[in-house]
Order: C-alpha cells, then structure tokens, then sequence
C-alpha cells in the first residue's frame, strides 16, 4: 500500500496502541481486559504497521524468529509458572499457597500468579494474532 | 418478554445456520459459522446477568455482581472461535489455490478429477 | 425445491429454539439455577481474599480455573502449527 497519509498515521499511531495494549496486559487483575484483550490490541497495532509499511518493515523491526520464538515463549512460560507449584510440593498453578506473594491488593505488582499468568498469555496472544494475519496475508 | 436476550441468542443462531445452508460460498460459510458461536456467546454472557447488580470488580462488600463465571467461560470459547476461524481461512485458502474458485459445490463435483 | 425444505427446517429450528428460550428462567433473575449455585457465591465472597485480584474475571481465569486458560492457550499454539504447517507442506510441494 502506498499511501503517505495512512504510513505517516499508522506511523504516528502504532506506538501508542501499543502502549495502550501493554497498559490492558499489565492491569489485567484490576480491571477489565487481561492478557488476551491486552494480547489482541498489540496485534491490532502490529497489523496497522504491517498493513501500512508492508512485511519488510515489520521484519526489520522485529524479525520473524523473534516471533516464533514468542510463540513458544508465552506457551512455556505459561507451563514454567504451573511447573514452580509443583516444585514446591503443592499442586499445578498454584497461586499463594506455591509462594506467589499476594501483595497488597489493588497495587499494580500483586496477585502473584495472576499478573505473570497475564503476561505470559499476552506475549502468546500478541504474537500468535500478528503470525496468523502474516501467514493469511502473505504473497508469493 | 423477559427473554429478550435468550430470543435474540436463539434467532441469531437460526440466522448463522441459514448463512451456512443457503451460501455456497466458502468464506460466507465461515461467515454463518462466526455467527452462530457469536449467538451462543451471547446466550452464556446474558445467563450470568443479574439486574440491577456491578459488574464484579472492585466491590464493596455485600454488593451484588453479575455473574462472573459466564464470562470466564466464553473467553475461552473466544479464542477457540478465533482459532477455529484461522484455520478454516488457511484451509479455503489452500481449495482456492487448487481449485480456482470458492465455490463449495463446484468444488465437490471436481473433487472427483483431482485425487 | 431445496431451498424450499432448507427454509421450512430452518423455520422449525427457530420455533424451538425460541419456544426454549420463552420456557428459560428469566433474564437477571438472581434465584436463577445458573446464579444461585453455591460454586458463583463462593467467587463473590472469596475471589479477593484468595488471589488479590479486583477483577473477578481475572481471578476466575488465572487462579481457579488457570488449568483451562493452558488449554486454551494450548488451541492457540496447535492452530498456529496447523497453518504453518499447512504453509510449509504447499510450498514443499511445489518446490519438488
């Protein structure tokens, strides 16, 4: 696509849909949204740039190893944070009797579990929208 | 009609499946089918509603809130669905490329040629 | 003709679907089986105390009911590697 307005807004824009996404991902425990939502809008915004800059730029930006690393990160991660309560004698993704410390509630870093639950599943979400769109999308 | 919600879940449902009966079309196929989960999605969510009641976060003690377990449940039905969409776009995008039209019958009639 | 049968079929699906729907309990009613199971007054009361999540949703998501969100997780991931691989073998195919 080769239209300035369009590369110049979504050039303009893409850093703050991310922000935006981050900000879902990270208050997943406070407020609505969590992971996937948070997930979705950061694929949202790596869309727009890849719609509006074309593959080349999204690869130079972040290469597509980094993406399928990311893949198999969220998914790892996620299996990692169940693993630890079983390390420590309790059960399969335990929260607070594995040793998450709680924190105080309403704080942005508490909830132990929960907030890096929503992390990893961000990170799978994020990347798994942006590789589907790619691989749908892409020409030969 | 206390049910509104229920009715509108049931119709939009019936209204998939015609998408799906009526269209040849793969990808208005796929269409209907998005339609349909979005009608049982809708049906879940309006079960867990209660009047009058917050929804469940931050709440006062003893407060009344919807119920949040309707909701839980179909974030996973939602990112099935999206699965589920992916998937079935990359399979009809492969029958395009093999058979040069979208066309479900057409492409069943030739399926016999092709092996 | 065989539109004529699809309507009629898809005419009696929506006579029943909706005759359900006009049967179900009514709607934000909150004596309803699927509002007063013991298991939804429990995430009220608990879900703050036990997991230090203001969003009920999240707690439900991440801490009680965590074992689906990996499967969910785990749909994602095969989804991916269903269409990569369906990528990967078209263009193997015709590379030969």
């Amino acid at each position: 696509m080769n239209d300035l307005i369009l590369k110049e807004v979504a050039r303009f824009l893409f850093p703050f849909i991310e922000l935006y996404g981050f900000y879902i991902v990270f208050h997943g425990h406070l407020s609505p949204g969590g992971g996937f939502a948070g997930g979705v809008v950061c694929g949202a915004g790596f869309i727009l740039y890849t719609l509006a800059h074309g593959h080349k730029a999204l690869y130079s930006l972040l290469p597509r190893h980094i993406w399928t690393f990311c893949e198999s990160a969220g998914l790892a991660f996620f299996i990692f944070l169940g693993l630890v309560g079983i390390f420590v004698g309790r059960e399969f993704l335990a929260n607070s009797s594995a040793g998450f410390p709680l924190g105080r509630t309403g704080e942005l870093f508490s909830s132990g579990l929960v907030f890096l639950l929503n992390l990893a599943i961000g990170l799978k979400v994020a990347s798994t929208v942006t590789t589907l769109f790619l691989n749908l999308e892409e020409e030969d | 009609m206390q049910n509104l919600d229920y009715i509108a879940a049931m119709l939009l449902f019936v209204i998939g499946l015609a998408t799906m009966l009526f269209h040849s079309n793969l990808i208005k196929k796929i269409m209907g089918m998005n339609i349909m989960e979005t009608a049982i999605f809708l049906l879940f969510i309006a079960s867990g509603y209660v009047t009058d009641a917050k929804p469940p976060i931050a709440l006062a003690p003893g407060e009344a809130a919807v119920n949040p377990l309707p909701q839980a449940l179909i974030l996973t039905g939602l990112v099935v669905s999206v699965s589920i969409t992916a998937y079935a776009l990359a399979l009809v995008r492969d029958l395009y490329r093999h058979f040069g039209t979208l066309n479900a019958t057409t492409i069943a009639r030739r399926k016999g040629s092709f092996t | 003709m065989r539109p004529l049968i699809l309507a009629l079929i898809l005419t009696l699906t929506a006579v029943c679907l909706v005759l359900v729907a006009l049967e179900m309990p009514p709607l934000g009613n909150p004596s309803a089986p699927s509002q007063a199971s013991p298991t939804t007054a429990y995430y009220n009361k608990q879900a703050v105390t036990d997991t230090g999540c203001l969003s009920h949703v999240a707690a439900i998501v991440c801490d009680y009911r965590a074992y689906d969100t990996l499967g969910e997780t785990t749909v994602l991931f095969t989804a991916i590697a269903a269409i990569l691989a369906l990528k990967n073998s078209r263009e193997g195919s015709a590379g030969e």
